[in-house]
């Protein structure tokens, strides 16, 4: 059976406060494409963070959406597109989208597809803590454009879509 | 032990004159870890402390909720080991519900996710996090000191670390039934067995793995041969060591009993039932730190304390239940010449025997039908409480609950792998900051060193926040009056 030709892929924690934004969107967006014919061509993944394995995900895609929680992003989000970059030196046991790309490049030895990352603001990430209501009203937003990216997932559009 | 390990613990009661140099958070671990240097003006090390800012809010997450919910929360402590938690919790539990022996196929299920997991996070530790120092040297240019800089120098080597982690990770999926937060293991036993048209799956990869797993173990040995002198000396300090061992004595990491040596290696404790960990550790609270140090109680917090995870379960064992993985457990000791090894940097050759070992466990479960059986789950008569201790990558993974009546978790109590090798950490940098930062100019490589010592435990700060832009690594030069005067930072 051949790959959805869209991957998108969230992170984050239900139980971190905002950095649930990413599983929550990704459930929302499941319901979305139930509901709607929209979904035959995306596949949905979630994890806690990116991880070097995730690189075979992005294996033979058409677009590459990684959606997740920022500290410190404008409100309410950026949409920006990513490209692999090497020297990415230091980071946690998780890959930012862009080393994650560089690992699929090295390991694939082709170009990856197209990436964008939809960066959602979060405030507070403590243990237990449930969303706080300026990321609920960040997610909306965010949600807004995730469906009109899914209705028409072309490059073009999507680049035109990007943050200024 | 040495009689100067506390030595670069306090420094002079005038800490006025002296400078502070922080990392902050400590990179390419997980969580919030800070290291803070104090120098004095002739740049020689006067105190050297790793601070780890621990969330002291597992018990407040779990109380209250029912004890069935458990193992599937307990997740979401850590992004870094799921599973881990997931089955020290669900062993707990079993204990509640007075369950004393699993059904064979819900110990084997489990053991399968468990191995899956321990060969995983080895793989992921050793060729994301270590491979790049390891390879290109602990001063080496850092933007090419990663995973990344790895799969273009040695695109193998990093080929084989991404297959080898997928591997482990669909056991986890397969067994666990999601690949992040599963539902496999349930107090009692299990929720599912192994489909065979999975298990054929797996085991169609099973030899390639395997393979792999014994060409990173050589990969390994190659290192320490190549330069024994710092494999062998780089922040190497003396200890006690803690671990489960099967009740046979072999190595395992799901079950067993307490044993505890001394530094020489002698047996202090053997055969200490889990329940009453209690008895044997204690954890000392110290005032500069949110982690608890713990200790071996019988000989107080200042003789006491040990070290976990695989430089601990390898030689704590008699031997490795697996004939490949004990070949190399046996090539280990000889390297220690009759003595334990302590280096830090052996963790890596421990760890990756461990991965051997967990892979060719894996390919035994596989050809065992009881994986596939129908009996999941068992019962006895309810308890109050229960204590489920496992191996987990990073060393003993220990979890304590409570339960009332009403089915509510009214308490819990959790001491994770890094916190028993806070001690051991904080030592290996001290070493590691006399021996190479003394009366010398800072710089990235010569931190590097720092953070090379604290990887070598694959500590795990009990954090899954991650988003993006919060873990920058900043490494600030401050003197006693918190005026900056120097600055190292990179991306995260």
């Amino acid at each position: 059976m051949p790959l959805p030709p869209v991957v998108i892929l969230a992170c984050g924690n239900p139980s971190r406060g905002d950095d649930a934004l990413g599983p929550l969107l990704l459930e929302r967006l499941q319901s979305w494409l139930d509901a709607s014919a929209t979904g035959a061509g995306c596949e949905l993944l979630g994890d806690f963070q990116l991880q070097i394995e995730h690189a075979l995900d992005l294996v033979g895609r058409r677009l590459l959406l990684f959606i997740d929680a920022g500290q410190q992003t404008p409100a309410p989000f950026v949409f920006r597109q990513a490209q692999a970059a090497d020297g990415v030196a230091h980071s946690t046991h998780a890959l930012t989208p862009e080393a994650l790309l560089a690992v699929l490049l090295r390991i694939d030895h082709e170009p990856p597809p197209p990436a964008f990352v939809l960066c959602v603001r979060g405030e507070s990430f403590a243990l237990g803590e449930d969303l706080s209501a300026a990321a609920a009203s960040h997610a909306d937003a965010a949600f807004e454009l995730l469906e009109a990216l899914l209705r028409r997932p072309e490059l073009d559009y999507w680049q035109s879509l990007l943050s200024r | 032990m040495p009689s100067d390990q506390f030595e670069l613990e306090t420094a002079p009661a005038d800490v006025g004159t002296l400078r502070r140099v922080a990392i902050d958070p400590v990179s390419r671990v997980e969580g919030h870890g800070k290291v803070t240097l104090l120098l004095d003006d002739d740049d020689r090390v006067q105190q050297v402390r790793l601070h780890i800012v621990e969330f002291r809010g597992f018990e407040k997450f779990i109380q209250g909720r029912p004890y069935w919910e458990v193992p599937v929360m307990v997740q979401r402590l850590c992004g870094i080991c799921p599973v881990s938690h997931h089955l020290a919790a669900a062993k707990a539990l079993d204990h509640v519900l007075g369950v004393e022996r699993l059904t064979p196929t819900a110990e084997k299920v489990r053991r399968l996710m468990h191995y899956g997991q321990i060969l995983q996070s080895h793989a992921l530790h050793f060729f994301h996090l270590s491979s790049p120092d390891l390879l290109f040297g602990f001063a080496s240019e850092a933007g090419r000191r990663n995973i990344v800089g790895v799969a273009a120098a040695y695109p193998e080597v990093a080929r084989q670390g991404v297959l080898l982690r997928k591997f482990g990770q669909e056991v986890i999926r397969l067994t666990a039934g999601k690949r992040v937060h599963g539902t496999g293991a349930v107090p009692g036993g299990v929720n599912r067995s192994l489909r065979r048209e999975d298990r054929d799956g797996l085991l169609a990869e099973i030899a390639a793995i395997i393979g792999w797993s014994q060409q990173a173990v050589q990969l390994v040995k190659r290192l320490h041969a190549a330069d024994p002198v710092l494999y062998d000396g780089f922040g190497t300090f003396r200890s006690n060591i803690l671990s489960l061992v099967g009740t046979d004595g072999a190595l395992d990491f799901y079950d067993g009993h307490l044993r505890a040596r001394d530094a020489d290696g002698q047996i202090l404790v053997d055969g200490f039932p889990i329940e009453n960990y209690q008895q044997l550790i204690r954890e000392e609270v110290k005032a500069w730190s949110y982690m608890k140090f713990p200790f071996l109680a019988a000989l107080g917090p200042q003789h006491g304390w040990y070290k976990v995870g695989p430089l601990a379960r390898v030689q704590n064992c008699d031997r490795i239940p697996t004939p490949l993985a004990e070949g190399e457990r046996r090539e280990f000791i000889d390297h220690g010449q009759g003595k334990l090894i302590h280096a830090p940097l052996a963790y890596h050759w421990a760890r990756m025997i461990e991965m051997l070992h967990a892979a060719e466990t894996i390919e035994e479960l596989l050809h065992d039908d009881d994986l596939s059986g129908s009996a999941l789950t068992s019962s006895g008569a309810r308890q109050r409480r229960g204590v489920g201790v496992i191996e987990a990558p990073r060393g003993t993974l220990i979890h304590d609950y409570q339960v009332d009546d009403d089915d509510l978790v009214s308490s819990c109590n959790l001491i994770v792998s890094t916190t028993h090798n806070n001690q051991p950490m904080n030592e290996a940098i001290r070493r590691v900051a006399q021996r190479y930062l003394n009366g010398r100019q800072l710089t990235e490589g010569l931190l590097n060193h720092i953070e090379v010592a604290i990887r070598a435990f694959d500590p795990c700060l009990s954090c899954a926040t991650h988003a993006l832009g919060k873990m920058p690594l900043q490494v600030e030069l401050r003197d006693a009056a918190g005026i900056l005067v120097g600055r190292l930072a990179a991306a995260s």
